[in-house]
């Protein structure tokens, strides 16, 4: 096991596991994500209430979920970073960040379409709504600290810590809807009971929060292989890599 | 491990627990402005000021909503189930808004317990459910629990 991720931690190996890896994420994605679509936004039930704008739940709710596991993932590969000087934790970072703050913009964005129908507003400055935003921030922050010095490792480095120390948002956002009284509805699912809507609905939101998950773990793999070959360019595999592409092709 | 990697450890755990106890204490110490909303429990105290922008948040109470006919004024009740609140409001309620629901209201106090409001918002819970579900359900339970 330890052998195993000492190994997975060297670049050249890791581009060699991944290749393995990523065609089946990728297929496993589009499938979950095709049959998640289909079955929430057609086949499931409207809700007695709202009607069919509840089924925006089918992109808000995984968007969110995902946007805070990139974070927690993202902190967690900077402390790797940090302590253990792994720079294929560093790479899995920067590439994880873009797409953390893509999906932190998607919650927003569908949570404001779905406020105007349902709330009668697109934003209120309640706890959850302002703690999201506030992730959204930090995401752009880290992206930008890590561009902002002159060296990469300076670079890494600050983002690793920026992202370290925004990593204490995430309860926040979590349980604002029960620290304080906001307009957004407390969590309808939780680990400890039983979700607050049927099968029928949350089946679908299974499919697509498992089917976001592997689309997030399929685009990491291929983003970090490219970064991978970008920062090792000069490393002798590569080059031999790359020369063995460019002799079959 | 190494020293030289533990000692790093700490700093880094360090530094992540001292920043959490940095927004801890701020979030503590700020915690009474962060509630979106007063209950009508906080305005039946006294602690709401009058005459300023503030929202106030409940349910809606069965059977106390009167529409005018001739115009858009609506007044309803804005409970907790112990204390009331009166709002007046002129406008157009969002689609979620019916009796037994939570609401949201942007306005000013004018007196103690009658609100003049600009601004109404629909608060949604955390259940979903099918209509067939629901109109089931309303069948067997008291609706307020179905709200």
């Amino acid at each position: 096991m330890w052998a195993f991720i000492h190994k997975l931690g060297s670049p050249k190996w890791f581009y060699a596991i991944s290749a393995r890896l990523q065609p089946w994420f990728w297929a496993l994605a589009i499938l979950l994500l095709l049959v998640g679509s289909v079955w929430g936004l057609v086949f499931a039930p409207s809700d007695y209430q709202q009607g069919n704008s509840f089924r925006i739940i089918y992109v808000h709710v995984p968007a969110a979920i995902l946007a805070q596991s990139c974070f927690v993932t993202m902190a967690v590969a900077g402390v790797i970073f940090l302590v253990w000087k792994i720079k294929i934790a560093d790479m899995a970072a920067a590439v994880i960040a873009p797409f953390g703050a893509a999906m932190t913009f998607v919650a927003l964005f569908s949570g404001a379409v779905w406020g105007m129908p349902t709330w009668g507003t697109w934003w209120v400055w309640d706890a959850r709504l302002t703690s999201m935003l506030i992730q959204l921030f930090l995401y752009l922050g880290v992206i930008a600290l890590r561009g902002a010095f002159a060296s990469r490792d300076s670079g890494s480095r600050a983002a690793s810590v920026l992202a370290l120390v925004g990593v204490v948002n995430i309860p926040i956002i979590k349980y604002s809807v029960d620290w304080w009284n906001t307009l957004h509805q407390p969590a309808t699912f939780t680990l400890t009971e039983r979700p607050a809507m049927p099968v029928e609905m949350w089946l679908p939101l299974l499919v697509m929060v498992l089917g976001f998950y592997c689309f997030f773990i399929a685009l990491t793999l291929t983003r970090t292989r490219n970064e991978i070959l970008r920062r090792e360019s000069a490393k002798r595999w590569v080059r031999e890599l790359v020369a063995g592409t460019a002799r079959r092709g | 491990m190494n020293p030289k990697r533990k000692q790093r450890l700490m700093i880094v755990l360090g530094l992540a627990a001292l920043a959490a106890i940095a927004v801890g204490l701020t979030l503590y110490s700020l915690s009474s402005n962060i509630n979106l909303f007063f209950s009508p429990e906080q305005i039946a105290k006294g602690e709401a000021p009058l005459e300023r922008q503030i929202r106030a948040g409940g349910m809606v109470k069965e059977g106390s909503v009167q529409r005018d006919s001739e115009s858009l004024d609506v007044t309803f009740v804005v409970t907790d189930y112990e204390n009331d609140l009166k709002v007046r409001y002129s406008g157009i309620l969002p689609d979620l808004f019916r009796e037994g629901q939570g609401v949201v209201v942007v306005g000013k106090l004018e007196e103690e317990r009658l609100m003049r409001a600009g601004q109404v918002l629909a608060k949604h819970d955390e259940n979903y459910m099918p209509p067939e579900v629901a109109e089931v359900m309303q069948g067997k339970m008291p609706t307020d629990t179905l709200e």
